[in-house]
């Protein structure tokens, strides 16, 4: 099979990563960072998915037409969000320039 | 009946194309799986950029011990899956049965945890609707807040409740010496299953549990 066998080892580490990344997330979300906070608690969620997706998933080991499919999820993600965000933040703008 | 045959469906080549055509296939699925979340998710970018204070102030109704408590489960649910893919490859059915079902302990702690939580915002008023009995000066933005947070922690429920019952039947079917060295392919991908909704918590649990804390 090609399937790879990834030591438990590794799985360990990861679990620990994530439980102190889990940590950190609810630590840092206690001080007033502003706007950053926001941006701490998804670059934390990030790092945390992206663990689980390239070790507990496999797809650190999956063939290159598996890691095409995963990340063309995420780009479809991003437009969806970021298209609709076009939309939401810059409608008082346009009702600004017809009057 | 021990092993199935390694190579079955007669249009591969070999066990391992057809491997790679079912893992392939899982994702593709996940990735649906990924949009139909995605939509909700665009749902409360949207809604908080408008409130963000109402959002701040409305995530105070959520318990982020419990939360907290909730996300350690889940990861830890996550590595007992990963170990139990591992002991599937290396065809040892004891280890195999054992996570299996630690597995689903942990998620059945979760969802245990989430009815309390539940229950608790039942008791409170703070279900949307015709009972909701908060009257604050944002009690829109608030109402909105807890029917996202309600249907997006509901709708990860519901897959946690198919991902008990996937487990469940993993578990049945591994008793009867379904799984072996060389076929393992439905605990690994119900393990794909199982992560992906781990991640979807990763997603909810700071952006509904943390982001008033600092206020």
């Amino acid at each position: 099979m090609s399937e790879h066998v990834v030591p438990v080892r590794i799985y360990f580490t990861i679990f620990t990563v994530l439980l102190v990344l889990t940590a950190v997330t609810v630590i840092v979300s206690g001080i007033d960072l502003g706007r950053m906070n926001t941006v701490v608690a998804l670059a934390i969620a990030v790092t945390k998915a992206v663990l689980v997706i390239l070790f507990f998933m496999h797809l650190r080991y999956s063939t290159k037409l598996t890691w095409l499919v995963v990340s063309a999820g995420f780009v479809w993600l991003s437009i969806l969000i970021l298209f609709t965000m076009t939309d939401v933040l810059t409608r008082g703008l346009v009702a600004l320039t017809q009057h | 009946m021990s092993e199935r045959a390694a190579a079955s469906a007669h249009q591969f080549d070999d066990a391992e194309q057809q491997h790679d055509a079912s893992t392939l296939g899982m994702w593709v699925f996940l990735v649906t799986e990924i949009m139909f979340f995605a939509g909700m998710f665009t749902v409360y970018v949207a809604y908080r950029s408008l409130y963000p204070d109402g959002f701040a102030h409305a995530s105070h109704h959520l318990d982020v011990l419990l939360g907290t408590i909730n996300t350690t489960v889940l990861i830890t649910s996550s590595l007992t899956m990963a170990l139990a893919v591992h002991a599937a490859q290396l065809g040892r059915r004891r280890p195999l049965l054992i996570f299996l079902v630690l597995t689903m302990a942990l998620g059945s702690t979760f969802l245990v945890i989430k009815g309390f939580e539940y229950a608790h915002k039942f008791r409170e008023g703070l279900v949307p609707g015709p009972w909701f009995s908060y009257h604050g000066a944002d009690a829109g933005a608030q109402q909105l807040f807890l029917s996202i947070y309600f249907a997006m922690t509901g709708v990860h429920a519901a897959h946690m409740v198919i991902g008990l019952g996937v487990l469940g039947t993993l578990v049945w079917q591994a008793r009867r010496g379904r799984y072996g060295k060389s076929y393992y392919t439905p605990v690994e991908l119900s393990g794909l299953y199982w992560h992906f909704v781990d991640i979807v918590w990763i997603f909810l649990f700071p952006l509904l549990y943390l982001i008033g804390r600092h206020t």
